[in-house]
């Protein structure tokens, strides 16, 4: 079952592990990306996520069937959050299975540093002493 | 050609609107649309350089043409994770 999804829900870690598990998939590795409570030295109230939503989730489909090309017998889920986010909640939860683990470690980072320089999500920074889109520069 | 233009993150909140419709002349590349922005919306200029454009869901170069019915995205640098 394949799984590649933008949400306003609160994230469950064991659904993207059921959609990359099966009995021929020996190891199954999972990434959390959570809500930091310092960014820059700055203290954050809140992180407001907002997607291009159905593009997002091409480009993360996408993502699975790259990785399914370099690592074969991989399988890879991915379900990122939008919305208001407080410190501690999880904003992505990835989940990447193979026979053996060597494939599955390697899949699950490369899921998550595709999904960060090509799929349509953005964040604003709320901090206590003001509001920044990350990645725009100063 | 007609096309839907969105807005998303720092573009939206800096036109103040999260899209439009516009209608361009034939021909009508991307280079081109982003430069009729530029005329239309003072606080696109600055934002130009930063952004990628997203043609029905698929990004685009500068000399795509564009087409009766796109729907063309402003993508300012993304953010996941």
């Amino acid at each position: 079952m394949s799984l590649f999804r933008v949400t306003d829900a609160p994230l469950s870690l064991d659904e993207v592990v059921r959609a990359v598990s099966t009995p021929e998939h020996g190891g199954v590795v999972t990434f959390t990306g959570a809500v930091r409570a310092l960014s820059h030295g700055k203290k954050i109230v809140r992180l407001e996520y907002e997607a291009y939503r159905p593009m997002a989730e091409k480009k993360l489909a996408e993502i699975g069937r790259s990785i399914n090309e370099e690592w074969p017998g991989t399988r890879v889920a991915i379900v990122h959050r939008v919305g208001v986010l407080g410190v501690g909640e999880a904003a992505v939860v990835i989940a990447a299975s193979a026979p053996h683990r060597a494939a599955a470690f390697e899949a699950c980072r490369a899921a998550i540093d595709r999904l960060k320089e090509s799929v349509p999500i953005w964040k604003k920074e709320v901090a206590e002493d003001g509001e920044t889109w990350v990645g725009l520069g100063p | 050609v007609k096309i839907r233009l969105l807005y998303f993150a720092v573009v939206r909140e800096r036109l103040r609107r999260d899209g439009e419709l516009l209608e361009l002349p034939e021909g009508t590349t991307v280079d081109e649309l982003l430069d009729e922005l530029e005329r239309r919306h003072s606080g696109f200029a600055g934002l130009r350089a930063a952004c990628k454009v997203a043609v029905n869901q698929d990004f685009a170069s500068g000399e795509a043409e564009l087409r009766d019915g796109d729907e063309v995205a402003l993508i300012p640098p993304v953010a996941g994770g």
